[in-house]
């Protein structure tokens, strides 16, 4: 066990965990941030994306060794009361099916908005693509994106 | 149309009309998974619905919510009979209460007809007591008030909320009848309306089973048998319970449970785990099924499942024979959130909490297993991250109260996703024999069909559609037992059975020299005035969803597109899809998807389109990619690198078209998923000439050097 102190939405936290345990448990495990899912475990299904210095990262694969002063928003730091536009959109195009999917899908469509205001199809499609959702609610998903993106300018 | 279980309804209602329930009687831990703080005063109007002074209406929901919609659209037809203010109601997910609530369970498509009636009737009766109450303070007839949004209305414009009069109306007696409303003063239904959840879904809230965790639970996740018809020899856990985070290693049945502190520190002990399997039964390879499909189906004796006329006879006279074989393998249901289950068995009792399709089963299972009553037991149903009739299985639940029973401790069993695709429950895999005799006008004179399934139980469905449309007609099925486990998969049998038939008939239309919608139309024009056997599909219903689609796609009238038609009857609704694949330097583009459903009334446009578009979405993946395949028993794809599910970019335009006849509503959580494989290939035989028999399309033979695209 080790003792680490991670930035996660902006608070300093300290855990002491073995130093290969992915971010994902330290979130849901240590630290009962449980927005963040478990998919898969291998960086397959996009259900565990977090923010790392505003880039979208696949929690389940980083070690908490790795993550040193980086910063991590989850879907609980997105925004203060959920409304951040990317948020806002899914609630108004009513995206969620099962749900379980949502808070890695949101994720990584406000690392692209954060980045790229106004992306191309091609541009969505390439950023949501590792995002897998059973129910198949990504028509909806990029309804969504589009309309986030609307919102953001 | 559908009954109504009406004595289930009056014990509801008594229960409210035996006396006022003040204080609302919370049920165990309803108020730890919802966190809601019910206040002391609400009023108990009936099973489904509480009124508080303060005007909050509170509406239970029983069944378990899997992305089906039913958390938003039961409580909607509720608050539609009572007239209510959508914005102030609360929705709160029931416990399991087999008092109050029947059928308290999510599968066959079947909760929204089942309860129709019963939630319209406790949101009317609720409101005609209130409307009492209000006769009563004003002294008038209760007949000349109206209600609206949440409040009764005096003719000469006065009006008290709902949560004013809640304390008095609660006190009346329930009426025994009730006037529902006419279906064209709904105000909610058939309205599109977000999910109840969004908002704790969109802002990472604990829903959802595995985000349970309570104080002083252990973490737990097992190691079973990799391979079907295996059991435990010998366990070695020396090294396990020397790590770090480890509490115990418990053995139990062919189970070896890791016990500890933290997922991780499980995961990673259980690397260090040392068990032997030996032989249990039969060890059977994807090989060996392949070859038991062509022996059963050519099987003297099958069980005739149904017979109508000569077969024998029209097949000999025929001027045509057209015989195929279609064949699916097993899929894994892999909901996004794999199983798991929190339980923990005390002296006094056993509290279970996750997500089940069944808590029913799931608390019956558990008291069989303890030795103790069902009512000692509690379930507690949270979010369900998917189910697709995998939730269906108590085997997790049970799993979870044994350990918790052995280890005396609260305890949470997750799954990995490696566990949850290679421990069983799967869509049989099912091989069929088609063959249709046409006699030289290209009439459809006999009509026979054997299903070989794996597990499946009977793998046709012998009343469905084209039954009933021919002279001289034959199903049978054969079962082979395997200790491959096998259970219900969103539309269980029919999600490929209706790709198989639709495909076939697409050849006989073809043979025929016939319009694959004209030849359908025919056959059933013919069901319905020559009836042969049973007809136990709605004649008029099917035409109606294929004369829609076909309208709505502009059948046979697009130039450049080649189309593929399908329709199918499963539970109680109807779907038509038609496909659309444009050629782009050849190669074949999916372009788009039309889908026109009856499901009789629509109670949210949101949610019903969400269930059509997701079912096409699901049908089309699992068609495309989706397969488990076994060696030695153990199944090869074990998570998302290689059981491919369905991604962003794989899915075209999807189109949803309702028929609006007004009929009760019949259900559409899986009706929209089995006519989709059958449209795409017959789409794609029109533009490449290629057939496809077999699940995957992406991998069979016929599409080698074929580069689908699919664009939304
Ligand atoms: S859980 Fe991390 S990508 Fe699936
Ligand atoms: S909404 Fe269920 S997995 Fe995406």
């Amino acid at each position: 066990m080790a003792a680490f102190s991670i930035t996660v939405n902006g608070e300093t936290k300290s855990v002491d965990v073995l130093p290969d345990t992915p971010l994902l448990w330290v979130l849901r495990d240590s630290l009962g941030l449980v927005g963040t899912k478990y998919g898969c475990g291998i960086a397959q299904c996009g259900s565990c994306t977090v923010h790392v210095n505003g880039n979208a990262v696949r929690s389940c694969s980083l070690p908490i060794s790795a993550v040193g002063s980086n910063k991590i928003t989850t879907i609980e730091g997105l925004s203060k009361n959920g409304d951040h536009p990317v948020q806002q959109a899914w609630q108004e195009v009513d995206v969620p099916q099962c749900g379980y999917c949502q808070a890695g899908q949101i994720m990584s469509a406000a690392a692209l908005l954060s980045k790229t205001p106004a992306p191309t199809d091609e541009q969505i499609s390439t950023a949501m693509n590792g995002n897998i959702c059973r129910c198949g609610t990504y028509h909806r998903i990029k309804e969504a994106v589009v309309l986030a993106s609307s919102k953001m300018k | 149309m559908m009954k109504t279980n009406r004595r289930g309804f009056i014990k509801l209602g008594l229960s409210a009309g035996g006396g006022l329930m003040l204080g609302f009687n919370w049920s165990s831990a309803v108020a730890s998974i919802e966190n809601f703080s019910a206040a002391a005063t609400h009023v108990d109007f009936n099973s489904y619905l509480a009124i508080s002074p303060e005007d909050v209406i509170t509406i239970f929901s029983p069944n378990p919510e899997l992305g089906q919609n039913i958390k938003t659209s039961f409580p909607m037809v509720v608050a539609e009979e009572l007239d209510a203010d959508w914005k102030k109601v609360k929705v709160v997910q029931a416990p399991l209460d087999t008092k109050k609530y029947d059928r308290q369970l999510t599968g066959g498509s079947g909760a929204v007809p089942h309860s129709w009636e019963r939630l319209r009737k406790a949101g009317a009766t609720a409101r005609q007591m209130l409307m009492e109450a209000a006769a009563k303070r004003w002294s008038v007839s209760a007949s000349t008030l109206t209600t609206n949004a949440g409040f009764v209305i005096h003719p000469d414009g006065r009006k008290l909320t709902y949560g004013e009069l809640a304390t008095e109306a609660g006190k009346l007696s329930v009426p025994a009848d009730v006037k529902l409303k006419d279906r064209k003063d709904f105000k909610l239904i058939g309205t599109a309306v977000p999910n109840v959840d969004n908002h704790d879904m969109i802002t990472g809230k604990p829903l959802f089973g595995l985000d349970f965790y309570r104080e002083g639970m252990l973490h737990a996740m097992i190691q079973r048998p990799a391979s079907f018809g295996m059991k435990l020899k010998s366990v070695d856990a020396t090294a396990v319970k020397s790590m770090p985070g480890i509490v115990d290693v418990v053995t139990f049945k062919n189970n070896v449970a890791i016990v500890g502190k933290s997922t991780w520190e499980i995961m990673k002990a259980r690397k260090a785990l040392k068990v032997e399997y030996e032989k249990d039964g039969n060890i059977e390879s994807t090989s060996d099924h392949d070859r038991l499909f062509k022996e059963l189906l050519d099987k003297p004796d099958a069980t005739v499942r149904r017979k109508d006329g000569d077969v024998e006879a029209a097949f000999k006279s025929a001027a045509q024979v057209i015989k195929r074989e279609y064949q699916c393998p097993f899929l894994s249901h892999a909901p996004m959130e794999p199983m798991n289950f929190f339980a923990h068995v005390k002296a006094d009792g056993v509290e279970l909490i996750g997500p089940t399709q069944t808590p029913d089963r799931a608390r019956n299972a558990t008291a069989t297993l303890l030795g103790i009553s069902p009512d000692k037991i509690t379930v507690d149903i949270t979010r369900l991250g998917g189910g697709f009739g995998r939730r269906l299985q108590a085997d997790y639940v049970v799993e979870a109260a044994e350990l918790s029973s052995l280890i005396k401790a609260p305890v949470k069993v997750t799954w990995s996703r490696e566990d949850d695709m290679m421990g069983g429950s799967y869509r049989p895999a099912v091989r069929y024999r088609f063959e249709a005799a046409l006699d030289a006008k290209g009439n459809l004179i006999g009509y026979k069909l054997r299903g070989v399934g794996i597990n499946a139980g009977n793998s046709t469905r012998e009343d469905n559609f084209p039954s009933g449309a021919v002279d001289n007609l034959l199903i049978e099925s054969v079962d082979h037992q395997s200790p491959i486990t096998t259970g219900a998969w969103r539309a269980p049998i029919t999600n490929f059975l209706a790709f198989a038939e639709q495909a076939f008939l697409d050849e006989v239309a073809l043979a025929a020299k016939k319009d694959p919608v004209q030849f359908r139309l025919e056959l059933l024009d013919r069901a319905k005035q020559t009836p042969i056997g049973a007809i136990r599909y709605d004649i008029d219903r099917m035409k109606s969803v294929i004369n829609l689609a076909a309208e709505k796609s502009g059948w046979g009238k697009k130039k450049n597109l080649a189309q593929g038609f399908s329709v199918y009857f499963s539970h109680r609704s109807y779907v038509a899809q038609v496909a659309e694949v444009e050629m782009v330097k050849g190669n074949p583009v999916l372009r788009k998807i039309y889908a026109a459903s009856d499901c009789g009334i629509v109670i949210n446009k949101s949610g019903a389109r969400q269930q059509v578009t997701g079912g096409i979405v699901d049908g089309l993946g699992h068609a495309l990619y989706g397969q488990v395949t076994f060696k030695e028993g153990a199944a090869e794809q074990r998570n998302f690198n290689n059981y491919r599910l369905i991604r962003y970019k794989e899915v075209p335009e999807v189109e949803v078209h309702f028929v609006d006849n007004g009929i009760d509503p019949t259900g559409l959580g899986e009706p929209a998923l089995p006519p989709t494989g059958g449209a795409v290939a017959n789409a794609l035989f029109k533009a490449t000439g290629k057939r496809l028999y077999n699940q995957p399309f992406t991998l069979q033979e016929e599409m080698k050097g074929v580069k689908l695209e699919q664009k939304m």
